[in-house]
């Protein structure tokens, strides 16, 4: 390895790939010798017929991960592009009327739905609570409104606060919308049931699971009708052209199953560590976010006071602990977490959060470092703030 | 598209292709699709005195359901009197050779071309 | 050792060159940071490399690393560059050009437009499979707003003028749109000649990976586009969602070696396609699809009169090849584009098209000819039109039974 190589506790903006992922993913990046293949799977010919069967293989794989029928599987580039193609697709063939998404949803939900507005819909945010959770108050306002496209994500990826998804599905859908949850960070972190659910569609993503970049899914109801984000070629029942990322899509099939026959045991695993992690933290005087809520087991999300948060990621990074001050896609925004000043916390609160998020090769011994250099940063930190004083 | 091995076999080793002299006694010809339609199926039978079809080749341009086709209905054709011959049914075509849904119509031109050629022998031998 | 079935679907997807495998598998095993983690080193590192591949796609085709925008694909980049200019646009004029001949995901976004109220052209093509200069300026309004052409096409081969093209929309003002999927390493691109605002590329035609493209947007002039993927505001807003690393590191890898071996290689190609062209012209009643020599030498499409297509393709399975564009050969329609060229559906139906590319061989092309050879001359036996037309009929004049 080219640099020295941190404690990585940032699992979930990114996870490194799963062994047996890779090994599947390279013969079709000709990585694999003469064992290599390729193929576009849209020709006739031995070479493409392969391709399409690795495709379907993958797609059952992803499908029985989520308990969904495998027809409806629609791969896409990523979680960003589904989440677009269920907003913008889905209210592209609806008379415009009222989008509501939580207020904690990643910016590839929210910003999708206020481009919906210049097409006369109406965007309404569900505010949530202290805690991070749907507010009941507000919700029961937003179905009474009567919504025609609802979208909450199921784990946030911040704070990995949970929704109760199955009744706001079922209220939501009962007030006549179609009802999107942004299943990303939970894949692969807790049991994630299709049906059980009750949604109408669900986004989906490889690389949060040990899987590769560049391929998500859009698990969807086939009632609900979808116009295609991106045309021309048909592939993907003509609601995603272009020519399928074989390789991708193959490692994703593979990352769901491996991810779904370890889940139980790393949930347990991972909860333990967390929890060593979070009490550590709360003693040296840590603001946990979203404590008092059910949380995803891997993540842990703080504020210390009085200490800045890009100074105490800087300062855990030389020290060789890799982890994130905000969600890795809105890092380059100095902007407090969107997540947090939704959930009331104060923007000088916001500004000092910190992300550690813990995965399949997190170790007991990387947690205890982690711990120990932790406090000792902290204390540098708070002695340094004492004497500025 | 998964073809039966019958299927492969008869296009493959196509029976009975060709084309009788035209001045022979007995002949007819049956000559049906169009090359727009992707199809065209020429079948020949020489029938003898007594009304039994004695010999049948054929040549055919299109699909390899079609050629198949058309060399079953040669085979299935020989031996039997002109109008036994009218009784093959395209259904029964399309069951030996287990036909995909899209290529029924290759077996319902097979028929057509019994049907012509049979057709082109009674209207030579009604004078 | 000849491989089976031998590969000559080029134009439908390569194989990966074994050098672009090694660059890209750091990137899948400890190099694997998110490139928009800004808190830590696995992220630095990933939007280093990403930026470099950039560098690295930029030099190919004459641009600035600043105008290239990483998509999933050239369809994506195509939906990109045309709904958005289109979008951007709408209030200068509401009429889009295109041609007949052009890829699907050119086709199907201009049919979105004008789902939308957008108006749209589709130029037809001279027989040769080219545009014709003055029918081009002919189909230009004053609310003319888009123009979108492709630079070879994908199934027969042919380079479009896009330079004369390129003049006529920057004096008019018009965003000029040119899909380049099939272009990269076989044609030269110079964008800082060309006057050309958008392009589309992809890795997978070009010994790269599959599921990553660009769009070059040009900055001077600058061309503005709306986003049609929101979210995140990676790719200076105008494409949202996390980069794949290894494959956009790939796909930079596969254009450097483009630049640096396409003059060479595209001799050893064409020395290839030429044999491969007579020796396939030696059989009767042959006609080659599009233009023979503006056009790029990895491609051949030929039609064989008096066999029907679907059995032509049975009999040549020995061979991998494509009879129309991967995306449509699932569907029984004959080619548009052999269509638009003014080819009748019997000839379209009985084309081929043999795309080659950097690991085919001499050993491949001479069996593909023998194979050809033989089976076209079965067929043939077996074709009741081949023998009309060697007794002198002529098949023009034949009534058809109504099928």
């Amino acid at each position: 390895m080219d640099f020295f190589a941190p404690v990585y506790l940032d699992w979930n903006a990114t996870a490194p790939l799963d062994e047996a992922v890779r090994e599947a993913m390279l013969p079709w990046l000709g990585a694999a010798g003469e064992a290599s293949r390729f193929g576009n799977a849209s020709s006739r010919h031995e070479y493409g017929r392969g391709a399409r069967a690795a495709i379907d293989e993958a797609r059952g794989r992803v499908a029985a991960a989520v308990n969904a029928h495998p027809t409806e599987v629609i791969f896409t580039s990523g979680g960003s592009e589904a989440n677009n193609l269920f907003v913008k697709g889905a209210a592209a063939l609806m008379k415009p009327g009222l989008i509501a998404v939580s207020g904690i949803e990643h910016p590839c939900v929210r910003e999708p739905a206020q481009q919906l507005r210049r097409g006369g819909w109406m965007l309404r945010e569900i505010a949530v609570d202290a805690q991070g959770r749907i507010d009941a108050t507000d919700w029961a306002e937003v179905c009474v409104a009567r919504p025609a496209l609802l979208s909450v994500m199921l784990a946030n990826n911040e704070t990995g606060v949970l929704q109760d998804i199955t009744r706001l599905a079922r209220e939501g859908r009962a007030a006549g919308a179609w009802f999107h949850t942004d299943a990303v960070q939970a894949l692969g972190k807790i049991e994630l049931d299709f049906r059980a659910l009750g949604v109408n569609a669900m986004t989906l993503s490889a690389h949060k699971l040990g899987g590769p970049l560049g391929a998500g899914a859009l698990v969807v109801d086939k009632r609900v009708e979808l116009a295609p984000l991106i045309a021309g070629g048909g592939q993907e029942r003509n609601l995603r052209s272009g020519t399928e990322n074989v390789a991708a899509i193959v490692g994703f099939g593979v990352a769901c199953e491996r991810a779904t026959a370890r889940r139980e045991a790393e949930a347990t695993r991972l909860a333990a560590l967390r929890d060593r992690i979070e009490t550590a933290l709360a003693a040296k005087g840590a603001l946990i976010f979203s404590a008092q809520a059910p949380r995803l087991p891997n993540t842990l999300f703080f504020a210390v006071e009085r200490i800045d948060g890009e100074t105490l990621v800087g300062k855990l990074d030389r020290a060789g602990f890799a982890c994130a001050s905000g969600s890795a896609c809105s890092s380059a925004n100095p902007e407090p977490s969107h997540t947090l000043l939704a959930m009331g916390v104060a923007p000088e609160v916001a500004r000092g959060a910190l992300r550690v998020s813990l995965g399949r090769t997190t170790t007991e011994d990387e947690v205890t470092r982690f711990i120990e250099t932790f406090e000792r940063i902290v204390n540098e930190l708070k002695q340094l703030a004492s004497i500025s004083v | 598209m998964a073809y039966s091995e019958k299927l492969l076999d008869h296009y493959e080793n196509p029976r009975n292709v060709g084309s009788f002299g035209k001045e022979e006694d007995g002949i007819a010809t049956g000559m049906v699709g169009a090359p727009a339609c992707g199809d065209v199926m020429k079948l020949q039978i020489k029938v003898g005195k007594d009304g039994v079809i004695e010999d049948a080749k054929f040549k055919t341009y299109g699909c390899g359901s079609a050629i198949a086709s058309s060399s079953l209905v040669t085979e299935w054709v020989k031996g039997k009197t002109i109008d036994q011959a009218l009784e093959i049914k395209n259904t029964a075509i399309a069951e030996e050779l287990a036909l995909p849904p899209v290529k029924i119509h290759c077996s319902i031109l097979a028929e057509d071309a019994i049907k012509a050629a049979v057709a082109d022998y009674k209207k030579k031998h009604q004078d | 050792m000849l491989k089976f079935p031998i590969y000559l679907d080029y134009s439908a997807t390569t194989p990966v060159d074994p050098r672009v495998a090694a660059a890209m598998i750091p990137w899948l095993t400890e190099k694997f940071g998110n490139p928009a983690s800004r808190s830590h080193a696995y992220g630095w590192e990933a939007e280093q490399a990403v930026e470099s591949a950039r560098e690295q796609v930029a030099a190919l085709v004459g641009a600035d690393a600043k105008e290239i925008i990483w998509t999933s694909g050239a369809t994506e980049s195509n939906n990109l560059a045309i709904k958005g200019a289109a979008h951007f646009y709408k209030s200068k004029g509401k009429h889009v050009i295109t041609v007949k001949t052009e890829h699907k995901a050119v086709i199907d976004p201009v049919r979105e437009l004008e789902r939308e109220g957008f108006d749209a052209t589709y130029l037809d093509v001279q027989e040769n499979g080219l545009i014709d200069l003055e029918v081009f300026k002919a189909a230009l309004r004053p609310d003319t707003i888009v123009v979108s052409v492709m630079l070879v096409n994908n199934e027969i081969g042919v380079i479009q003028p896009i330079e004369q093209l390129g003049e006529i929309c920057r004096e008019k003002g018009i965003v000029f749109h040119v899909d380049a999927a099939q272009a990269t390493g076989k044609v030269d691109i110079d964008l800082s000649k060309l006057q050309v605002d958008l392009m589309s590329f992809c890795a997978h035609k070009t010994y790269g990976p599959k599921g990553v493209g660009a769009l070059y947007v040009r900055r001077k002039p600058r061309v503005r586009l709306e986003a049609q993927m929101h979210g995140g505001g990676h790719e200076r807003g105008l494409r949202s969602g996390t980069l794949p690393t290894h494959q956009i590191v790939g796909m930079g890898e596969s254009f450097r070696i483009a630049r640096e071996e396409m003059a060479e290689e595209n001799v050893r190609i064409r020395r290839l396609r030429d044999r491969l062209l007579s020796g396939l012209t030696d059989i009767e009643a042959t006609y080659i699809n599009g233009d023979v020599e503006r056009r790029v030498p990895h491609n051949l499409n030929i039609s064989f009169a008096y066999v029907e297509g679907e059995s032509l393709i049975m009999a040549v399975k020995d061979i991998a090849v494509s009879s129309g564009s991967a995306c449509t050969s699932a569907s029984l329609e004959p080619s548009y584009v052999l269509r638009a060229l003014g080819r009748n559906d019997e000839l379209a139906h009985s084309s081929i098209r043999f795309s080659i590319g950097r690991f085919t061989t001499e050993e491949e092309i001479d069996y593909t000819i023998d194979l050809l050879h033989k089976k076209i001359g079965k067929l043939r036996e077996l074709s009741p039109l081949w023998e009309m037309v060697q007794e002198g009929v002529d098949l023009d004049t034949v009534q058809w039974a109504a099928h």
